[in-house]
């Protein structure tokens, strides 16, 4: 532990923060809140990596795919298509 | 304002094919994912889709891009959704009343309140030996962090899904799903909380 005058981090512990990270991300903390935030995470190595960690889980999520519907479904949608827009009038088809 | 999808809705009402199929390989993850929380398979949420966009086609000289055509997709989508819903007697309510005092990272992971420093980390967390994001492990990462999205409840999975996956904003992920601010914060720090967890176990070897 890091030890010291900042014990407390100026009364946030590190419990808290784990709980304000989603907060802070999404800018939702008041103006005091996220200066106590800030001073927290510039002083402790350990929640700056969590924090770190859960911007990068939320970069990998980035990175993935949904599931989406299948190939078969998407043939019919294209089927249903074709005979949409031979029934219109104005299409050049 | 000219909507971001205008040029496809032109193409679309012109009949042309690439365009619809555009916009079908654009939206349909993030409308199955919504679907799939308001009916009981993954089959009828696909008929649910499919639906969807049956009724763009019969609705495109209405639609007047007045809103966007994903708000409109979705608006239809989960009318459409909660019509086979409510046939399959599904409750899709979102049980938030343990919100507040449901902690992301286990207790014991800090220092009891007898302890010298109440609160703090017992161990800081494990730094990852590699990052999952450019690691030759990279592809083990995206699938580790599929398969625990997949595991998530389902309220979790949904807004991880569309905020962290698909890129919506917050504003319009309350609007899609029904749900306050302060709850689909909540759904997203939890669920953002267990996908760290999945890759600190496997990227550190311990939680």
């Amino acid at each position: 532990m890091t030890g010291g005058d900042d014990a407390d981090f100026d009364g946030l512990t590190c419990r808290e923060f784990v709980e304000l990270v989603t907060q802070y991300l999404e800018d939702r903390l008041d103006a005091e809140s996220r200066v106590r935030f800030e001073q927290h995470v510039a002083l402790c190595p350990g929640c700056a990596r969590y924090l770190d960690q859960i911007r990068e889980a939320t970069r990998v999520l980035g990175r993935t795919t949904l599931d989406t519907i299948s190939p078969q479904a998407r043939g019919q949608l294209l089927d249903a298509f074709r005979s949409w827009r031979s029934g219109r009038p104005d299409a050049s088809g | 304002m000219r909507n971001p999808d205008g040029q496809l809705v032109d193409r679309l009402r012109v009949g042309d094919e690439q365009a619809f199929a555009e916009l079908v390989d654009r939206y349909s993850p993030s409308m199955l994912a919504v679907a799939r929380t308001h009916v009981a398979s993954r089959e009828v949420a696909e008929d649910v889709v499919q639906d969807t966009w049956l009724a763009l086609l019969k609705g495109i000289d209405g639609f007047e891009g007045r809103s966007s055509l994903r708000t409109w997709l979705f608006r239809v989508l989960v009318n459409i959704a909660k019509t086979r819903g409510v046939r399959e007697k599904r409750c899709t309510t979102v049980d938030m009343s343990d919100a507040p005092t449901h902690p992301t990272v286990s207790p014991d992971r800090f220092e009891s309140g007898d302890s010298q420093w109440p609160g703090h980390w017992v161990r800081f967390p494990v730094p990852w030996r590699e990052s999952p994001e450019h690691s030759l492990l990279a592809g083990e990462a995206l699938d580790l962090v599929r398969h625990e999205l997949a595991q998530l409840p389902q309220q979790q999975r949904i807004v991880v899904s569309l905020r962290d996956v698909d890129g919506y904003d917050s504003d319009e992920v309350c609007a899609l799903l029904d749900l306050t601010a302060a709850n689909q914060r909540v759904l997203l720090h939890r669920g953002r909380a267990r996908i760290r967890q999945a890759l600190a176990g496997y990227f550190a070897g311990v939680p």
